[in-house]
């Protein structure tokens, strides 16, 4: 399981896709955070029809907010790139080499799991610490208190925010993974994953409200976002786990059984 | 000592569907197969011992050609030094670092069979394995086939270059239609087949009435640019130059040859050239 962790590895490793993944997390989280103490006055400051003060910044919330902000984007990045690194092996036709190499089918699917989460870690706490890093830097331009942020339950609260926007954004990336090994394209399986949590969940939660509930990427925010009063944290939990464990099971086992025909 | 196995069949006979049932990639439908006295349905107790290269070299376009053995090497736990060795031994050691997309299709193949090496496999499974390449690297591979041969690893190879097999291959396997038409010594398999006389009138125009007498005599024949090819032996390559000299006919040349594989294959799947 090691050989198939540190080859996947050094795939992930690569310049082309970790130093611009990286790169765009960096940028992203950086211009999310700063755009909220920048605009700080502004009625309007944070998502959309939202406002936050520099008062609520001051309390402990102020130092995870900018990153939570950044928890759907670092899900869709990590969507992409799960679904890429698997759909790619089709692509390319390299999965027979892996499975010559390693003929157990199970161990290189995850294999790849474990190191995609590796990565996603990685880029969790870069975004982390960029979204603290700026959030320090404009708290003086913005008038905001950071005495609170260096309390213990501050940093509880960024640890739990930390392991919550883990999950969420593996979670996303689960779901790459899903239709990198249904649709076998990268370009397919990035382009519906994209579609599907970018639009259509959203049309079917503003639409069908009564959906919003069952909805993969509505559950997988909330569990980012630590939950809210109208959707619980633990039910999202439940939800998005259900979907991600069936999911995978059921890729696992057309993994598994499917011939290498290409 | 090892050997060399040529495996042979026309487009679409099932030598890549065989291959890649040989190294687990698909199930088959029916019956059974070993190898390396292992049943095919536990390919894991026999794939660390195996090398292939199949249908061409499939590698990471954006990585190097040495990191995307280490990929490999990552996976089957072979040492680095093992991947600097191989790249060195196909030509491609001042290459290594330059990124896979770069390379040209004869590169590509090298890297292949480089990748295929890297268990040093008691089998190695290679199918096209000198596509691509000009031939100077068609000979540099049927040395290392023979060296790696010589120094004890069986070696099972497809090729549409029947010359090449025909000169390195000790066995060979045919396949038609998903059956084996022939399997055993590449020597009997050309022992057996029948010899050609081949001769050339002076004039083009006489070739048909040279296919005639030749089929008078119960010999059947066909014409290959200015020649006849006549099934015989070669103890009737006179009678045939006295018959066309009777039949008003000079013969430009007249040879007895042995049938290449090439001509065997097609003799046997019943191509045409």
């Amino acid at each position: 399981m090691i050989r198939v962790i540190l080859a996947e590895l050094r795939k992930l490793k690569r310049r082309t896709l970790s130093l611009s993944t990286l790169a765009s997390v960096t940028a992203l989280t950086g211009l999310f955070t700063w755009l909220v103490y920048f605009r700080i006055n502004e009625p309007e400051n944070t998502r959309r029809g939202e406002h936050i003060s520099a008062a609520d910044l001051s309390g402990q919330v102020g130092l995870v907010y900018g990153f939570k902000l950044v928890a759907f984007l670092l899900g869709i990045t990590a969507l992409c790139v799960f679904a890429s690194q698997t759909a790619q092996e089709y692509t390319f036709g390299t999965l027979r080499n892996l499975l010559v190499r390693q003929p157990s089918r199970m161990k290189i699917l995850l294999g790849k799991l474990i190191s995609m989460k590796i990565f996603a870690l990685v880029m969790v706490s870069l975004s982390a610490a960029i979204s603290i890093a700026v959030s320090y830097a404009m708290s003086g331009t913005a008038k905001v208190d950071t005495t609170d942020w260096s309390t213990s339950s501050a940093y509880q609260l960024l640890g739990r925010t930390f392991v919550n926007v883990m999950i969420s954004t593996v979670g996303y990336g689960i779901f790459g993974m899903i239709l990198g090994l249904l649709f076998r394209s990268p370009i397919s399986s990035i382009a519906i994953g994209v579609l599907w949590f970018l639009i259509i969940d959203n049309l079917f939660a503003n639409f069908l409200t009564s959906s919003a509930k069952w909805l993969p990427g509505q559950n997988l925010f909330n569990v980012s976002e630590g939950g809210t009063p109208i959707m619980s944290y633990q039910h999202s939990l439940i939800v998005s786990l259900f979907y991600l464990v069936g999911g995978l099971g059921i890729v696992a086992i057309l993994f598994k059984r499917r011939d290498v025909a290409n | 000592m090892g050997t060399i196995c040529g495996f042979v069949g026309p487009n679409g006979s099932g030598k890549t569907t065989t291959i890649r049932m040989l190294l687990g990639l698909i199930s088959p439908s029916s019956g059974t197969a070993t190898v390396l006295d292992e049943n095919i349905t536990h390919p894991e107790k026999y794939l660390p011992k195996v090398g292939a290269l199949i249908e061409g070299p499939a590698f990471y376009p954006a990585l190097s050609g040495r990191e995307n053995l280490r990929v490999l090497a990552d996976l089957g736990g072979y040492s680095v030094e093992r991947v600097d060795e191989l790249l060195v031994q196909v030509g491609l050691g001042d290459r290594g670092h330059s990124k896979f997309k770069t390379y040209s299709l004869g590169m590509k193949q090298r890297l292949g069979i480089a990748a295929a090496l890297l268990p040093n496999p008691q089998l190695l499974i290679l199918d096209e394995p000198t596509n691509g390449l000009d031939p100077s690297g068609i000979q540099e591979i049927r040395e290392l086939l023979r060296t790696l041969a010589a120094s004890g690893t069986t070696v099972f190879v497809s090729s549409h270059l029947l010359s090449e097999l025909e000169m390195i291959a000790e066995y060979l396997v045919m396949l038609r239609e998903g059956n084996v038409i022939f399997a055993g010594h590449t020597e009997d398999l050309l022992s057996a087949a029948q010899p050609i006389v081949i001769a050339k009138p002076e004039h083009a125009k006489d070739l048909d009435r040279l296919a005639e007498i030749a089929k008078a005599s119960g010999h059947d024949s066909r014409v290959i640019g200015e020649e006849l090819h006549i099934k015989g032996p070669a103890e009737w390559s006179p009678v045939l130059n006295r018959m066309a000299f009777e039949a008003g006919i000079t013969l430009a040349s007249i040879a007895a040859i042995r049938p290449t594989l090439e001509e065997t294959f097609f003799e046997m799947t019943e191509e045409k050239k």
